[in-house]
């Protein structure tokens, strides 16, 4: 294994890599085709750079606890608005999620349907491509328009394209209060109207999910609000009598049971220590209910309104037929090496797009060492 | 600036590709005659001009296809082009170029508000996409202030800006796929009403890459539901430092108002004999905007004010109608027109990190004695994004090189101090020459690997975004 403790060292073992290298964070996110190569921990290269709470701007080295980012963050009244999902207990691993892992795989939660995705927040990276060179792009500042934007590029690439040193984040201020608003026993098609009607509200929803079978069993929509006191107040009562006509509705104000609510759907805890597999799937929210049928699932949720389905199914099967027709995309997050092996875990690309994935991979990586086939 | 030699064979082949482009487009869509393609010579960076070789307009993504496949196949540079808005001369021809223009394309293909949507044709304009679907109170939230006039292809080639994305984001973030043409004329989907990629992000390095990896044909954009109202509150400050200060003092307090707008006393005083807001003379002076409902915005502007009372403001102007709220930003929105009027200006577009802002001001002024031109500020304080305008003689020997000279050295104090060249217009030719100020080869590099992998034989839009001996190789060996 190995660990550098700084840029100069990251550059150095790559450039002088022999074989494959397995590109790795704190390891508590083990998505993708397994991968052979020598083990390459990014930890030792940890720290704030820089933060900036005045000017909403925080730069970290990759190999940093994201525990130490969200801490140092918290102690300003801030936070990482995606809302980043910690995979540890649906995944069943142990470690230290860091940073630089959350950017390679652009992890966000619920809020990414208000605030945006991981990839929305980061303002820049540095990481070190597949020839050993050190590399930036973005910076630190909120609008950038400076050049390619190779930020959204490396955001969700897995560690295919380079391994990132450094990452700058736009962050934001934690809202004083939240509420969440309950809509109880509604089948996956009114959820997601309801969903839809408050989304489509001005109220400035940062949560919008629907469980089929909640945590008491019965079927939950959950809507969230998130501000000012009374603001947050005065939306959730609006929304409320929005919502009224889709069934009963409540409303959640203690701050502990909202955030541990939004916690157990942001980490997908549902399904932790259930048998099967389970897959996350990006659509048209609209759509979720139709292909929420068609799926055969053993479990389902929906959060960003629908946009993004959870399903667990039983081991090894291909749930892409299921998407035929109805378009989006799905990854296969939880499954045996060997149904990894088979089942593609990114969702296939029509010829040119694949083309151009491909070309860009060999642009980065010529050699084929970072985390190589982990993507398809 | 220079611009490469057009590639004489490309010029001795002129009249077989209009013949070829007219068996494609409807003959008005073939512009080839010289006083005609004389149109297309420019965009809003008006110093330069060149006229292509042909324009051409197709109407829809088919067209756009067929006129790549000619051109590729002839080894024919390809200029795309929006609404030629771009102070960067984004669009500039090359005298062996073909203009691509998506003028034609400027329909609605689906409204959805149940997923809040909007698929357009990118020859639309930005504000025309809101006007597509105010009737039922959403918006498209990037607003570039040439909304009126812009294209959402232009808007994606620079990953346009605008006043409001402070609380709404970029072009980029609202951006969820697009429908691009390549240069050799394969069509390709990337995103769509979903949100994020399942593979690689390609959508995301589309976006903001000044039309040098495809033409962008058709455009899914995110709409939202219209805030329930909105309110200014105008502050006077007697120094940069303060009003600076200010600006980080509401952003630290959890407040995340919509904009927050600066102007410094040159614009000031050349707005008020222009528009005659009834601003107060003083040093420094921002506009902050929040949105919800009448408690919401009463609750936020407690806050700002309170923020502001902090700072001794000369001036603090709250609003209580919309008339008061119009007057407010009355000054601001004819600040632009108002700096023409006393002279030829440049607009600069440079981001530093918010707050070295009062020391980039000073620098400011500083070179502006150095240099003996007027600048004035105004811009977009809440991120960053500074306009430094400045001023010179269009009609004066000299003035204009000047003029580019101090502006090149505002943007490379904007990358010492921790920025960037340009935040919301983009690169183009106006600042490719700098690239090297904010990147090392090996960062220009990788970048013009991802052209290499879209576009292997630098077609599109070849001589923009990187300094022309960066590019040169790669030019050349495609030629």
């Amino acid at each position: 294994m190995m660990t550098p403790q700084t840029e100069a060292d990251l550059a150095e073992i790559i450039a002088g890599a022999a074989g494959p290298l397995q590109v790795q964070g704190g390891g508590t996110r083990p998505i993708g085709v397994p991968v052979e190569g020598e083990l390459l921990q990014t930890g030792g290269m940890s720290g704030i750079d820089l933060y900036e709470p005045g000017a909403l701007t925080l730069v970290v080295k990759a190999g940093t606890p994201l525990a130490e980012v969200e801490a140092a963050l918290d102690a300003e009244g801030q936070r990482l608005p995606f809302e980043p999902m910690d995979h540890r207990v649906l995944l069943g691993t142990s470690g230290e999620p860091t940073v630089g892992g959350m950017a390679a795989a652009n992890v966000s939660g619920p809020r990414r349907i208000q605030a945006g995705a991981c990839r929305d927040f980061m303002l820049g990276v540095r990481f070190v491509d597949g020839m050993g060179r050190v590399l930036k792009n973005g910076g630190r500042v909120m609008k950038n328009v400076t050049g390619y934007d190779l930020v959204k590029l490396m955001a969700g690439s897995y560690g295919t394209l380079g391994v990132l040193s450094e990452v700058s984040f736009k962050v934001l201020p934690k809202p004083e209060t939240a509420a969440t608003i309950r809509v109880a026993g509604l089948s996956d098609e009114r959820a997601v109207a309801a969903m839809a009607a408050a989304l489509g509200s001005p109220f400035d929803v940062s949560g919008a999910a629907h469980l089929p079978q909640g945590p008491e069993g019965a079927a939950l929509t959950m809507i969230r609000v998130e501000g000012f006191e009374k603001s947050v107040a005065y939306r959730a009562e609006q929304l409320k009598s929005r919502l009224s006509a889709f069934g009963e509705v409540a409303v959640d104000t203690g701050a502990e049971k909202i955030a541990a609510d939004w916690k157990r759907l942001r980490d997908v805890e549902a399904f932790a220590g259930q048998p099967g597999d389970v897959w996350r799937i990006s659509v048209k929210p609209s759509d979720a209910p139709t292909l929420g049928a068609a799926l055969k699932a053993e479990g389902l949720i929906y959060d960003w309104g629908g946009g993004l389905v959870w399903a667990l199914v039983g081991a090894g099967r291909d749930i892409r037929p299921a998407l035929a027709g109805i378009g989006g995309h799905a990854t296969l997050v939880r499954a045996s090496e060997e149904t990894r092996k088979t089942i593609p875990v990114f969702q296939p690309e029509p010829g040119p797009v694949a083309a151009l994935s491909q070309g860009v991979r060999a642009k980065f990586d010529p050699r084929g060492i970072l985390n190589p086939g982990l993507m398809g | 600036m220079d611009m490469p030699q057009p590639n004489a064979s490309v010029l001795a082949s002129k009249s077989l590709l209009v013949k070829r482009l007219q068996q494609v487009l409807p003959t008005d869509a073939v512009i080839h005659e010289e006083a005609e393609t004389r149109a297309y010579e420019c965009d809003a960076l008006t110093a330069y001009r060149c006229p292509p070789l042909a324009a051409v307009l197709p109407a829809n993504t088919e067209e756009v296809a067929a006129v790549m496949k000619i051109c590729h196949d002839m080894g024919v540079p390809v200029v795309p082009r929006g609404a030629g808005t771009s102070l960067a001369g984004g669009s500039l021809p090359t005298a062996d170029s073909v203009i691509l223009g998506v003028s034609r394309m400027n329909e609605v293909l689906e409204t959805d508000y149940e997923n809040r949507f909007i698929r357009v044709q990118t020859g639309r304009t930005n504000l025309s996409v809101t006007g597509a679907v105010e009737e039922n109170d959403f918006f498209y939230a990037p607003d570039p202030s040439s909304q009126l006039a812009c294209a959402i292809a232009g808007n994606v080639g620079m990953n346009s800006g605008g006043a409001h994305c402070l609380k709404y984001g970029v072009t980029t973030n609202n951006l969820m796929g697009v429908t691009m043409v390549l240069m050799d004329g394969t069509v390709v989907e990337l995103g769509g009403a979903h949100v994020d990629a399942g593979g690689l992000d390609l959508l995301g390095v589309v976006c903001g890459s000044e039309g040098q990896l495809g033409v962008v044909t058709e455009a899914t954009l995110r709409i939202l539901h219209k805030p329930e109202g909105a309110r200014p509150v105008l502050m006077g400050f007697d120094s940069n430092e303060v009003a600076g200060q200010c600006v980080s003092d509401i952003i630290k307090a959890g407040v995340l108002p919509v904009a927050i707008e600066f102007m410094d006393r040159p614009v000031i005083r050349a707005t008020e004999a222009f528009a005659g807001a009834g601003y107060p003379d003083c040093e420094s002076l921002l506009i902050v905007e929040v949105e919800g409902s009448e408690e919401e915005i009463a609750e936020q502007l407690d806050k700002i004010l309170a923020i502001a009372r902090s700072h001794n403001p000369v001036e603090l102007r709250e609003s209580t109608n919309a008339d008061e709220s119009a007057r407010i930003w009355l000054g601001r929105k004819s600040a632009f027109g108002a700096m023409g009027q006393i002279n030829d200006y440049m607009c600069l577009d440079g981001t530093i990190p918010v707050n070295q802002l009062p020391y980039v001001l000073r620098r400011i002024g500083e070179m502006s004695q150095q240099y003996g031109l007027g600048v004035g500020n105004v811009f977009h304080a809440g991120d960053g994004n500074m306009h430094p305008l400045i001023l010179f003689d269009a009609n004066k020997p000299g003035d204009l090189e000047l003029c580019e000279r101090f502006g090149a050295d505002i943007l490379k104090l904007c990358v010492e101090v921790g920025g960037c060249l340009t935040g919301e217009h983009g690169v183009g030719i106006e600042k490719r020459d700098l690239m090297v100020d904010q990147f090392d080869p090996d960062d220009l590099d990788i970048q013009m690997a991802v052209k290499d992998v879209f576009d292997p034989d630098w077609l599109l839009n070849p001589a923009k975004v990187f300094p022309l001996a960066a590019s040169e190789a790669r030019r050349m060996a495609a030629e």
